[in-house]
Parts: structure tokens; sequence; C-alpha cells
């Protein structure tokens, strides 16, 4: 069976994107023809700043070689523009007579620059700013000519005059607005960013309105005519007022366009065999002229086209960060605010830093930022996900740069590190490296990177950090995902909450049902999305769902860690870090007994047995005689207690046997990531209960309960939730509370992600407030936890789960 | 001298998942059984930093390493873009149910 034709007109970033997606999730069924009017493969449009400014060559912001279109199998037409489009008989034709038929046609025509309509914009010495042509005329005419006129000062327009005068001309930026930028910044950071720039030696002109453009003796452009009369030499003027999107092809095969070719949520105009993605596409009545939305609108279409028919596109939040070295720029949503908005604002002009958030309803809605804008992508997180920022409030300014407290000696701020500063403490990754990788693989999203450079992908702490240099290096093209709505992983489109959601509603019970019913993009999903299902189901449906082994990480398989060199960690259960003589002993018999080369204690007050192998954990576990101690689950780990009132002199409450009390109610409780606990008997709090999921603090009329602390990458202190009077109602409370994180958790999500995600208030709610739902909350837990046996006692007694654990050995 | 060589019982390898055959002469080798009952054998190395394939999640025709996550092709050896690297593999093969293996 021949495949079908699709044909793609223009071969710019939208276009070749949406092909890209294409060919991830349908590589063969398309036959691919492309048409670029451009000589060249599709580059980096972005960054024609940097290589106007001569930071970067024209090779280096080629994003698809002439190789990669070979390797796919596409046709690639450059240079040819097409002129018609025959919808009947279903081809398009170019200029030239190159005519290709199509089942499926994909318009990614793009804009043009829009040109002022004054007498002389069609002298020589006048271009719009758009391509690789115009760049190269621009350094060009910086060799021969002195005086240079931006007309426009927005983004592409600062740019433009940026580069120029780095390439030594004389620049003038005419605006008509009072301000620059008018439409990504307010006043107070256009008149900082303009300080700035003068200081660099750009001039500016604004609420200027340009009335002709004089020729000169050599035919070339010499001067700009004001209205006012004004006029001021130019040897080269640059007009960046705005784009156009290219509709006129559309247009003349009688599609239906309005500022932009009209598309749907499916990127369908109204014949439904064309797509049209990027700026020549006109969704919800926006012509989107920055390149993130086309990224997100390039993974819708390349959905429909691949025939999966699930993906819809609803529209971008955008955001702008101005590409000039050494400035640091950054809006995005509404600024300007309204009547039923409220701005925070922090304003330094001798330090240089100005920052508004505005907000309505507690929820962001736009931010602009300047001098400092290591926040802008949480800035864009909090609004994409419309979070309540109530309880944010007070620090809201100076930001999160969620960055883990260790692994890069401090520094919160990517953009004035040297190359060879070490971002990921995990991997070894140097600034320089990840730089580098974003611009020869032309990357744009965070998992991108993570994949090419190792930067971030361990623990995650320096994620921030990763994030502000993709951001520098792609300026607005970076979007933080939208974590509410970001998929699970490759395999699927769904979200957490969404994946959580169809369990509940339809019952699911089986990975391999649950992904059916779901739409599973892969046979048998992957390392990411399995953990997740296995989890969602048997949190939701205890004792109907079956746990599926082979969806667990090892460690959970296995039940023990996994170590560098294959071999694995014991960690027996110690009830509240209880142990007793016999236990000792018969500890160190097994030390001794299987040669365990490592015996040490861990930060949850248990023993650790490390250099196990693999074939010997059930005769540890059976010479041990104790429970496992889960320290290798997505579950309860451990519960620290300090000595309290049974021995200390300061104890209020019994921590010890409060301690034991919980560890016994949550044992084999899986969770999204693993919970820890800790009971102190007093405030002075030696167990360290201020950085745990849950903190219990024994004080004299009774116990005082926070909640998702944290200790590892990033030091959360746990926020205070109730003051309870006895040991029942800590265990209610406690309960509610992680069967609450239980069922709202996503995986691999901590207490404390949790809770900022949903709120304090939320909780307080649900396990506090009300007492009905808190009971019916530690009810569904107590459930849920009925019966669960010890694993490692199941693995010592029974051959089919020993088996796990059996090398096979064949004689050679 | 390669030859083939009984192993076990197809049914003596979970669905989505692998056993460790150990060979005098070879060292360890990942016996991998994919949902559709097909079976792949690699050396059970990751080209990465040495982890034991046998112990990662088997999805499709790929396995993903249990120590940082590379994904190695069960019938190429090969790892997925963007990391480069191979582990050797072994001809295996599913007979009667039973499970053989060139080694």
């Amino acid at each position: 069976m021949s495949r079908m034709k699709l044909v793609m007109v223009g071969n710019g970033m939208a276009g070749c994107r949406t092909l890209e997606e294409l060919l991830k999730i349908a590589p063969d069924l398309y036959d691919i023809t492309v048409f670029g009017a451009e000589p060249h493969p599709n580059y980096n449009r972005i960054l024609l700043s940097p290589v106007l400014a001569g930071e970067m060559t024209v090779n280096e912001i080629i994003l698809n070689s002439e190789q990669w279109y070979a390797e796919h199998g596409i046709r690639l037409h450059l240079g040819r523009q097409v002129t018609q489009i025959d919808r009947r008989a279903r081809k398009v034709v170019a200029a030239d007579g190159t005519e290709a038929p199509y089942d499926r046609l994909l318009l990614a025509t793009g804009s043009t620059p829009f040109m002022l309509p004054v007498p002389g914009s069609d002298l020589p010495g006048v271009i719009g700013y758009r391509d690789i042509a115009d760049t190269e005329a621009m350094i060009d005419a910086a060799q021969r000519h002195r005086h240079a006129v931006v007309i426009g000062g927005g983004l592409l327009g600062l740019e433009a005059a940026n580069g120029l005068k780095l390439r030594g001309m004389d620049v003038t930026v005419v605006h008509v607005m009072p301000w620059l930028m008018e439409r990504q910044l307010d006043r107070a950071a256009a008149g900082l960013l303009q300080q700035s720039l003068e200081s660099r030696g750009l001039r500016f002109l604004l609420e200027k309105n340009t009335a002709e453009l004089v020729r000169g003796e050599s035919g070339r452009v010499c001067a700009v005519k004001f209205k006012d009369g004004e006029s001021i030499p130019a040897d080269l003027v640059v007009m960046a007022v705005g784009i156009r999107p290219n509709t006129a092809l559309a247009q003349s095969t009688g599609l239906h366009c309005e500022r932009g070719i009209v598309v749907s949520d499916t990127l369908q105009t109204f014949d439904p065999r064309i797509y049209a993605v990027g700026e020549c596409a006109a969704h919800r009545g926006t012509a989107y002229g920055l390149v993130a939305p086309l990224f997100e609108q390039a993974k819708v279409a390349a959905n429909h086209l691949a025939m999966y028919g699930i993906g819809r596109y609803t529209g971008s939040v955008t955001s702008t960060k101005l590409k000039v070295t050494g400035i640091d720029l950054f809006s995005a949503g509404d600024f300007t605010g309204g009547d039923d908005t409220e701005e925070i604002t922090l304003n330094d002009p001798c330090g240089g830093v100005y920052k508004k958030v505005v907000l309505k309803d507690n929820r962001v809605v736009g931010a602009v930022l300047y001098g400092d804008t290591a926040d802008g992508a949480w800035y864009v997180q909090l609004l994409k996900d419309r979070q309540d920022v109530h309880e944010l409030r007070d620090h809201l300014l100076f930001g999160r740069t969620h960055l883990g407290d260790a692994g890069h000696k401090g520094a919160s701020h990517a953009a004035s590190l040297p190359d060879e500063a070490e971002i990921c403490g995990c991997n070894g990754v140097c600034k320089g490296d990840i730089v580098k990788s974003i611009k020869t693989h032309g990357l744009f999203t965070l998992e991108d990177v993570r994949k090419h450079t190792k930067a971030s992908s361990s623990c995650g702490s320096c994620t921030g950090l990763v994030e502000q240099i993709l951001a520098s290096c792609v300026g607005g093209a970076y979007q933080p995902a939208d974590s509410a709505t970001k998929p699970v992983c490759a395999c699927t489109e769904r979200s957490h909450e969404e994946v959580r959601k169809a369990i509940r509603d339809h019952k699911l019970l089986s990975i391999p049902q649950a992904m059916h019913f779901m739409e599973w993009k892969t046979p048998n999903g992957c390392a990411t999305c399995r953990p997740a299902l296995n989890y969602y189901l048997i949190s939701t449906w205890p004792h109907e769902a079956k746990d599926d082994p082979q969806s667990r990480f090892i460690n959970e398989r296995a039940h023990a860690n996994i170590q560098k060199d294959g071999t694995y960690s014991v960690v027996p259960r110690m009830w509240g870090g209880l142990t007793t003589p016999a236990e000792l002993r018969r500890i160190a018999d097994v030390a001794e007994k299987y040669a365990i080369p490592t015996v040490k204690c861990t930060g949850g007050a248990r023993i650790d047995l490390l250099g196990i192998k693999k074939e010997d954990l059930p005769g540890v576990w059976k010479d041990l005689g104790m429970p496992s101690g889960h320290a290798y689950g997505k579950s309860i780990r451990t519960v620290k207690t300090c000595v309290g009132a049974e021995h200390c002199r300061f104890g209020t409450q019994l921590s010890m046997s409060m301690g034991v009390k919980l560890e016994k109610m949550l044992f084999g409780m899986w969770a999204p990531h693993k919970v820890k606990l800790a009971v102190s008997g007093c405030p002075r709090n030696c167990a360290e209960a201020g950085i745990k999921d849950v903190g219990v603090i024994g004080v004299d009329s009774g116990y005082e309960i926070y909640v998702a602390g944290n200790g590892g990458i990033k030091t959360e202190v746990a926020q205070f939730l109730c003051k309870v009077g006895n040991d029942e109602e800590v265990m209610e409370t406690t309960g509610a509370f992680l069967q609450l994180y239980r069922e709202e958790g996503w995986y691999l999500e901590r207490t404390v992600h949790w809770m900022n995600r949903v709120g304090l208030d939320h909780v307080k709610k649900r396990v506090v407030e009300d007492a009905a739902s808190r009971r019916a909350l530690y009810e569904r837990l107590l459930f849920a936890l009925q019966g669960y046996a010890d694993p490692w006692l199941e693995r010592t007694r029974e051959a089919a789960l020993k088996r796990e654990f059996e090398p096979i050995t064949v004689p050679d | 001298m390669s030859d083939w060589k009984r192993i076990c019982a197809l049914q003596d390898i979970p669905p989505l998942g692998s056993r460790v055959v150990r060979l005098e002469r070879h060292g360890d080798i990942a016996v991998f059984r994919t949902a559709a009952d097909e079976v792949f054998a690699l050396h059970d190395k990751c080209p990465h930093k040495g982890g034991p394939l046998s112990q990662g999640i088997v999805h499709g025709r790929q396995v993903t390493c249990p120590m940082h996550g590379w994904r190695l092709g069960l019938d190429s050896g090969q790892a997925a873009d963007p990391d480069v690297g191979h582990t050797a593999c072994v001809e295996a093969r599913v007979e009667g149910g039973e499970v053989w293996l060139r080694a």
C-alpha cells in the first residue's frame, strides 16, 4: 500500500517542529515533501539577533541540516516558493512549476515584517528584520555605512538596534509610543531598559511619527523625515513595527482568513485536509508571533496528522525575554492590570532591579521583571497552573528559584556564572556544556536538556538553574510545562491528574486496562509511567487492583536497595528506632555469616547492611527474623523518635511509644513518594520533626502536628497543622493527612510539593476542620493497610516469590 | 564454540520481566520476556556504568537500566537516543515452551 502524501509549505520552526513531532509518533505514515522559499534548511529564527550581534554564526543556528531531511526520507525543495494550491486536484504548484500532490497539506508560511506605507519605504537600504538574508544585509551595511535608524522600539527592533551598534554603527531607535516595548513592559521597566541601552550608546526618539524616507544621491536611503519636520541621517533603515501573517496563498485558494489563516483547536483550516501552524495561523482570534505557542500547536497538529485525534490546542500564555546580552528583561501575561487586579512591585532603581507581579483573585495573571529575571519561569508556572498564591504573597517577589540547597555552591543566578561553573553537582555538568548542547542540538525544553546533558536529571536540585540557562539561550521560546496538564511521560498525552481521575471514575483495575482505556501510545508504557500507574491503581482500589511487581522499580520488586555494584542493602524494621539485644545479636550473626562488608546506622535511626548478593537476600531475611524496613520504597520509611518522657528529664510525652504506634499503624503504606515521620517528646525536638513529612512534637498539654517538611534536596521546614490532645488524635490526624496525600499526590511528588500545589488551607479543611472528612480519610487508610503481610517473610516462605532472587545456572 | 543450550521454561520468566542466567564462561546473561512472549538475551551489563540490566523495567522491546535510566534495545543491545552505547546480544529462541540460548 502506498503511503499518504503530506506536503508542507514553509520550512520554518513551526512547520519543522510539527514534522519532528509527527515522525516521533508516526514515522512511516506519510511520504513528506517540504517547500521552503528561503535557500536554507530550518534554522532557529530567534537566534538571528545573536548572529547580528556577532555572538553566533549562521551555521550555529541551523536546527535541521539537509542531512536530517534526507535521513527521514523527506523531499526538500529549497528556494522554491509555492504560488498556488489546487484544492480540487489536491496539489500545490511552485513558482518554478514544481508540483506536489497531497493527501494532507500543512501550511506554515510564517509572517513578513510590516513595512510602513510611507514614501521611500521601497528604497535600497530599507529592510525588514525577519530572515537570514535581512541579517546578512544588515551585517553588510554595517561594514560600509554609518547611520542606522531602527523604526520600532519593540523586542525585535531593540535586538536589531543592539546588534547594529555592536557592529559599529550609529543607531537611533524611533518609536511612536511614549515608552519602549509597550506591549511587554510597563513604563517603569521600560525606563530602566532605555537607560541601560542609552549607556551602551543607542539613541532614542520616542513619540515620533515617520513621515518619509528620503532618497540620497546614490539612490539609497539617506534620511528619515518625521511628521514634526525634523529629520535625521540614515544609510540603513530597519522596519520593526510588527509582522503580518502570510495568508496570501491560503486566501488565493479560498481558505477562510482573518488576521491569519483561521484554524480550529485541532489546527485544521476550513478545509479539513489542510492544517496551518505557526505565525500564519489565527487561532481563536490570535495569531502568535512568538515561538513557544508554535511548539504547542506543532504538537497538537502532529497528533492529528498521525491520526491519534486526541489533543486540542486551546491557546497559549506567552512570555518574552529580551535577548540583549547583559540586559535581563522578562515579561509574561497581562501586566498592565485593571480595576479588578492588584500589583505587587519591588523597585530598586540604583540596583537596577524592578519586579512587578499582577494578581487577580489571588492568582498571578502577569509579571514584568527587569534586572533579575531568575524567577520568570516560576511566575509563568504559577500563572499557567492558576495557583492560589495568597499564602505566598509576602515573599512572592523574592522568588523561589526552586533550587536545592547543595551541589552548585549556593549560586542562584545562572546568568552571572562563568561557563566553567558546575551547575549539576550529581552529573558534573558545567554551564558551558549546557549552553553548547542547547545551541548545537537546538534544544528548547528541560526534558531535552536533561536527555542530552544529564544536567538536573538525577536529584533535580539544579533544575531552576538549568531552566534559567535555557531561558537565557532561547528566550521566550522556553516555556515551563504547565504542570497541571503536563503528560505523565511520552507514552500518553494525559497528566497525572487526568490519569488518577480516570482510574477513579471508571474503576480501572489493571495496567493493561488503564492503558487501553486511556489510549496509551506505547504497548506497555515505560519505566516512568508504569510505576505511576501501578501506584495509582493500588492506592485507589486497595484489595481490588492487583499489584504488578514488573511495574515497580527494582528496589520495590527485590524489597532491598540496589547499590552501584549491583549488590543490595538490607535495613530491618526497628519500630520507632528501638531494638533489643536479641535482634542486635542476630544482625551481628547475619553480617558474619554472609560476609556483609558494611554495617552502618542510617539517618532514620536504623541499621543498614550493605553489599549483599541478590541471591542471599531471602536467607538474610530469614536469619534476621525481622520485618522489612521498607528503606527501599515509595512508602512509609521510618518514624524517628527521641527518648521522650520514658527516660528524658525534659520529656513531656512518651515519644518512643507514640512513634512505635504510628509506625505499626503505617506499616506497608505505599505512597506517591517516600514518607518519613518523627516524634519528639518536647519542643527541644531532638527527633528533628521539623523536616519530616509528618512531625509530631509533644508538649505538656498534648501534641503539635507539623506537616510537609523535607530534609533532602531542599530543606523545607514543616508547617504547623494543628494541636491535638492525645495519642488517638495523633493517629487519626496523621493517618488522615497521609491518606489525603496518598489520594491526591502525583507519583514521585513529596508531601511538600503536593501541599505547595494544593495549599495548606485545603489540607486543613479536609484534615482538621471537618471531623467527618478526617474520620473518613483515616478509615480509608486503615482499610487499605488491612492484612498487609511482611514482604520479607513471604519471600522466605513462598517458592514462587523466591524465584526472583535465584539465578539460573547452566554448565558450559 | 557456541552452541544452543536449554535454559529454562518460558514460564520461569515473568512477562515483562527477566532472569539472570549464570554461564561459567560468559558471566551473567540477562534473559528478557516481552509482553508478546518474545525472548531476548543481553550481557547483564549496561554500557553506561555497568548496571545490571536484568534488574530493569521491560517495556515494548526495551529495558530501562535501574542505575541511571538508560534505555537499551532488547533486540539490538543499542542505547536509545541521545545516549550512545552498546551491549552484546546473545541469540535466544523459544521452542515448545522452552527457552534456548546460543552461547
